[in-house]
């Protein structure tokens, strides 16, 4: 050990370069100063592995005895590019990268893409009344599945397990019925630009309608289980607090905001796949604390319930792509022995009758639409808050940069402000409360 | 091209001509000039498509009016400017409207003041920052890495685009943390993914890949990576190595 030098690290020059390492340091110094200091002053890491980060969330919180004196998150374990694959890919297969960002919540990703892309090529006024109720269907099922979720794990997290299980279950009978409609319980790619990929199957509506029933009797359930239970009150109430201004400025949007009593919401604000003519509410509490945001949640999920029953009385028959032959697909979708691919019909027409039928379709699978110059930005009302979409087109048939404004990435931003100060148990809570899935977050 | 009997720039010019004169007289802002079709660029192409020669423009500047409260906002926006001594034709580059849609490409030397004036105007007031998404447009010399913000409005629910641009060999820009600081995040995963340098960000660094990662991934230049993979007895070329249709 030098007793001299005060160099961080030993440096050695070798015949292959510079060799740093760390003997010869003033560790012991170092560890001296730790051992003389009398506060318990230390860093905690919790995760990326750990149950209760809601996913790969690595929390770096440096803790005096029990208190959190700073909150930093560590992102980007679960980044796999998604944005930067879709500029390899033609604009239809874009929907099948993106649905996989939020795995909570498909069909918005899904929605917000293709709305960018319909205004890119100026075809949103075309897309058929059929295909905006049934995206309208989907993402009101989606929310109420994303807020069980969030409900579900939330309360996991604090030990109250019934409060998964119960949230579990009912999300397994929304699953139910993505697999009826989609044929997947989640990565679907059933919004296509234009439309949708195939109708919906016969019973959907029976089906639907059997839900709905079931979920008027499970949803009040969660107000008998929590809403009222002092300990889930005790454990939530003034946890995670971020009032209006806090909100404006980390630009958290969704429950959050509307946590702190401002009633924004894009789907009244700026609607898009005709919500202006659907009958909801928008409902705000004014805690701008955990419990609230689980009140909004609870209460979002009561007027998807009104939505999709209003969808479900809208269903006429129809079509669900839109008529453009040169941006639709041109084959209807059928299940054969090898899982889902192109009709039979439709085989026979282009392989036996129709040559240029077989072009087109060739043309269209594989080298896709070309569409116009230019960008845009669509955004939808997600369950987290807004998901916004910058789509920037050269011309080509693939996307020349699609960016994902994502609300869990905005909102887990706002963690450290509702932590710091508080307890380390809170910061569970927190988290929770905002609802961060990280396949959204990293992208 | 040299597969091209015609020569290359002949059949180019004469493209040119024969277009329709652009509705606004601004012919837009030129990315790139693509030529050929397939990805092919050594001459190796027999589909005869290798003299095919495009021109990529994004749409260009917007004369007035705007229509709706576009220019509304502009007026507010411009006036706003000149009571801080500044020419709105110095800060305000260009205007354009395309698809329903209101951009400003701002100067990125006046990026803040134009920021605070978008948040602080009573009139404008566009108090919710929905992050900055970097472009990449290695074809358009000088101007190739492009920042966009959307500012929303929710006070008179309105939604608009800034846009500025900074070339490869400066790739600063001012950052607008301590206006929007919902900002934080975001600048740094454009940092993260374009290399753009945001001046004064209280911690620029990487945020989404590993700290110690080389180069900028969503640059265009940067490739997408893959290998070949065998299916049913044919190999398949990497996502970025297949035929492409630009």
């Amino acid at each position: 050990m030098s007793s001299t030098t005060h160099a961080p690290a030993g440096i050695r020059e070798t015949t292959e370069g510079t060799v740093y390492d760390v003997t010869g340091g003033d560790w012991d110094e170092l560890a001296a100063h730790a051992a003389k200091s009398d506060d318990e002053r230390i860093i905690v890491n919790m995760g990326p592995q750990h149950p209760s980060t809601h996913g790969v969330l690595r929390l770096i919180l440096e803790i005096d005895g029990e208190t959190v004196t700073e909150a930093r998150c560590g992102i980007g374990y679960l980044h796999t590019g998604i944005e930067k694959n879709l500029e390899y890919r033609t604009w239809t297969q874009g929907t099948t990268f993106v649905t996989r960002m939020d795995y909570l919540t498909p069909f918005f990703n899904e929605t917000a893409y293709c709305l960018a892309v319909e205004r890119l090529l100026g075809i949103e006024n075309e897309v058929p009344d059929r295909a905006n109720v049934i995206r309208v269907l989907l993402m009101e099922l989606n929310r109420l599945s994303s807020h069980l979720v969030a409900i579900a794990t939330g309360g996991m997290e604090l030990g109250a397990t019934t409060v998964m299980i119960f949230g579990f279950r009912d999300r397994e009978l929304i699953l139910d019925l993505y697999e009826l409609i989609t044929g997947l319980r989640m990565n679907h790619a059933y919004i296509r630009p234009g439309g949708l990929s195939q109708d919906i199957p016969p019973g959907t509506v029976d089906a639907l309608r059997e839900f709905l029933k079931k979920m008027h009797k499970n949803l009040p359930e969660y107000d008998a289980l929590a809403t009222g239970n002092p300990v889930f009150k005790a454990r939530l109430k003034d946890i995670g607090y971020l009032d209006l201004a806090g909100c404006m400025a980390l630009g958290a949007t969704g429950p959050i905001l509307r946590s702190a009593g401002l009633p924004h919401d894009l789907r009244k604000a700026q609607p898009y796949c005709g919500y202006e003519t659907y009958d909801f509410d928008v409902p705000t509490v004014d805690t701008c604390d955990s419990y609230g945001r689980f009140l909004v949640r609870l209460e979002e999920m009561r007027q998807s319930l009104r939505i999709i029953e209003q969808c479900v009385d809208r269903l006429e028959p129809g079509p669900v792509m839109v008529a453009d032959k040169k941006i639709a697909w041109p084959a209807q979708l059928a299940l054969g022995p090898d899982g889902l691919g192109n009709s039979l019909d439709h085989i026979k027409n282009i392989m036996g009758t129709s040559m240029e039928a077989l072009i087109h379709h060739f043309k269209l699978v594989t080298e896709g639409f070309r569409v116009p110059p230019g960008e845009t930005y669509a955004a939808v009302e997600s369950p987290k808050g807004e998901l916004g979409v910058h789509a920037v087109s050269d011309g080509g048939t693939r996307p020349y940069r699609v960016h994902f404004r994502d609300p869990s990435f905005t909102n887990l931003q706002s963690m450290a402000a509702m932590c710091e100060g508080g307890m380390v148990a809170d910061v569970i809570v927190a988290v929770a409360s905002i609802d961060p899935v990280m396949g959204g977050v990293d992208r | 091209m040299t597969g091209n009997g015609n020569g290359p720039h002949a059949p180019n010019e004469r493209a040119e001509e024969s277009l329709p004169a652009q509705q606004s007289g601004d012919p837009g802002e030129v990315i790139d000039v693509r030529r050929g079709m397939f990805g092919s660029r050594n001459g190796g192409d027999t589909s005869g498509y290798g003299g095919l020669v495009r021109t990529v423009r994004l749409p260009g500047a917007t004369p007035r009016p705007y229509g709706g409260w576009f220019d509304e906002v502009a007026d507010e926006f411009e006036g706003a400017l000149e009571e801080q001594g500044l020419d709105p034709a110095h800060v305000i580059e260009r205007t354009v409207v395309d698809r329903g849609e209101l951009t400003f490409h701002i100067a990125r030397e006046h990026l803040a003041t134009a920021a605070r004036t978008l948040r602080d105007d009573p009139a404008l007031r566009f108090e919710l920052c929905t992050g900055v998404s970097g472009v990449h447009y290695p074809g358009d010399k000088g101007r190739e890495l492009h920042a966009v913000y959307h500012l929303r409005s929710i006070t008179h629910n309105r939604l608009i685009r800034m846009e500025v641009s900074a070339p490869d060999a400066d790739p600063h820009v001012p950052s607008i943390v301590d206006i929007y600081p919902t900002n934080d995040w975001h600048e740094r995963e454009t940092y993260d993914f374009f290399g753009l340098i945001f001046d004064g960000h209280p911690a620029l660094t990487r945020i989404i890949m590993p700290d110690d990662w080389q180069g900028f991934p969503q640059r265009k230049d940067y490739p997408l990576g893959g290998i070949p993979v065998e299916y049913k007895g044919a190999q398949i070329p990497a996502p970025d190595q297949r035929r492409s249709y630009t």
